[in-house]
């Protein structure tokens, strides 16, 4: 099993400045916000969760020549051809053409506010003791992984400290594969930026947070 | 989007599809077309950066609030009313004269909506997700943010549902301030790090 994500982006050289953008510009086209609003609306659904998402547009073949927002109806339109929950077909004629499937629930208006105050949270009860404690040296896993994960490739085979322990949280990489929550001991992982870079400018610390199966002792 | 492309028309090109999956998928059921307004109307006029302002002069004018949001960021932020969907679990970190936090997420576009809205384009763009992590003073630069050498500088890389906050310093001159007025300082980027709080006029 092969998988090759497009958005693993840190350290890449090439991509040019930054450019900085005034505060309240949320949009930029007029099809954007409906394409944001979609996607949370479909989430509802309860068809997918969030990590399947991340997968579902960090694989497309065509991400690096896809606007921001296009990647997400790309994505959006991914996994409804996949569930059978939509048809290229009625894009086409853009009206619907076959029976719709049944969801868990749609998200009314009224609900709204409700909703995103709940939101999705992570951490699950502690069901184990967290194998790694605060200072400890971990090695962060080198090897090649060919599914949806949350470990950048920059500090792959890389040694950091654990600096916090963020308690256990529901494993992305099980998550986006449909297995279940599988949840992990998540910790903040810092690396000194030259153990990280060959041009490392000092005094630059990156940490990221990594479940405990992407951590081996060190 | 490819610079080669006509913008126009490539614009109108998603608008139509956009258009199209909307229909359909309300047609089928799926989806009530006044819930997507309502969703637009939520990030366009009641969460954003506004919220964060306010978390952040809080901190500056109530020593006990800023140990609470050190501690538990969550539970502080949500004393004042916001949490929720991408900003379920919280954690605020200080700037100080030793040390700079940067925010980042390389691998998508992880950012705190319940304390600053919606990203902007750059934080979900190549250029910032790629040199974040590994030229920072760079990124700052592009900014027009100059630290002095002897400053740390710290990149968080949102990788899981951990979410972010920076708590900047808070400017020379601003002794005198409310908190009302002292929020008005607070700029979206200063709380992402590639900015500093605004000075007082």
């Amino acid at each position: 099993m092969s998988y090759t994500t497009h958005a693993d982006l840190g350290g890449q050289l090439g991509h040019g400045p930054v450019t900085p953008e005034p505060e309240g510009e949320l949009f930029h086209a007029a099809w954007e916000p409906r394409a944001l609003a979609l996607t949370v609306a479909m989430g509802a659904i309860g068809a997918w969760n969030l990590d399947m998402s991340r997968a579902a547009r960090e694989t497309l073949p065509n991400y690096r020549e896809l606007s921001y927002y296009e990647i997400w109806i790309e994505g959006l339109q991914k996994q409804l051809f996949e569930r059978g929950l939509l048809q290229p077909d009625e894009i086409e004629a853009g009206h619907a053409l076959h029976a719709a499937l049944p969801v868990r629930r749609v998200l009314a208006a009224a609900d709204v506010p409700r909703v995103l105050a709940k939101g999705g949270p992570a951490e699950r009860e502690a069901t184990t003791p967290a194998r790694y404690a605060v200072g400890q040296i971990v090695r962060a896993y080198a090897g090649a992984v060919p599914h949806h994960t949350r470990l950048p490739g920059y500090v792959r085979g890389k040694r950091g400290v654990i600096e916090r322990v963020n308690g256990m949280h529901v494993f992305a990489d099980a998550h986006a594969l449909g297995l279940g929550e599988q949840p992990h001991w998540l910790y903040t992982v810092v690396f000194d930026s030259t153990d990280l870079w060959s041009d490392a400018s000092p005094g630059l610390k990156v940490s990221v947070d990594a479940w405990e199966p992407y951590l081996e002792p060190v | 989007m490819s610079a080669h492309h006509d913008e126009h028309s490539e614009l109108g090109e998603m608008d139509l599809r956009v258009r199209a999956l909307e229909t359909v998928l309300a047609e089928k059921g799926y989806i009530d077309p006044p819930a997507l307004d309502a969703l637009i109307d939520t990030y366009q006029t009641r969460i954003g950066p506004r919220n964060g302002a306010r978390v952040v002069a809080r901190t500056w004018v109530d020593a006990g609030f800023r140990q609470w949001l050190l501690d538990d960021a969550t539970a502080a932020i949500a004393s004042l009313g916001y949490g929720g969907r991408q900003g379920e679990h919280m954690r605020a970190v200080e700037n100080t004269p030793a040390r700079h936090n940067l925010v980042v997420c390389t691998l998508c576009s992880c950012y705190p909506w319940p304390v600053l809205g919606l990203p902007p384009t750059w934080y979900k763009s190549a250029p910032y997700r790629s040199r974040a992590v590994r030229d920072p003073r760079g990124v700052l630069a592009d900014f027009g943010v100059a630290l002095p050498e002897s400053t740390e500088i710290r990149v968080w890389d949102s990788t899981a549902e951990l979410r972010y906050l920076v708590i900047p310093q808070r400017p020379a001159g601003s002794e005198g301030l409310d908190e009302d007025a002292l929020a008005t300082l607070v700029t979206r980027d200063s709380m992402i790090g590639t900015g500093l709080a605004r000075s007082p006029a």
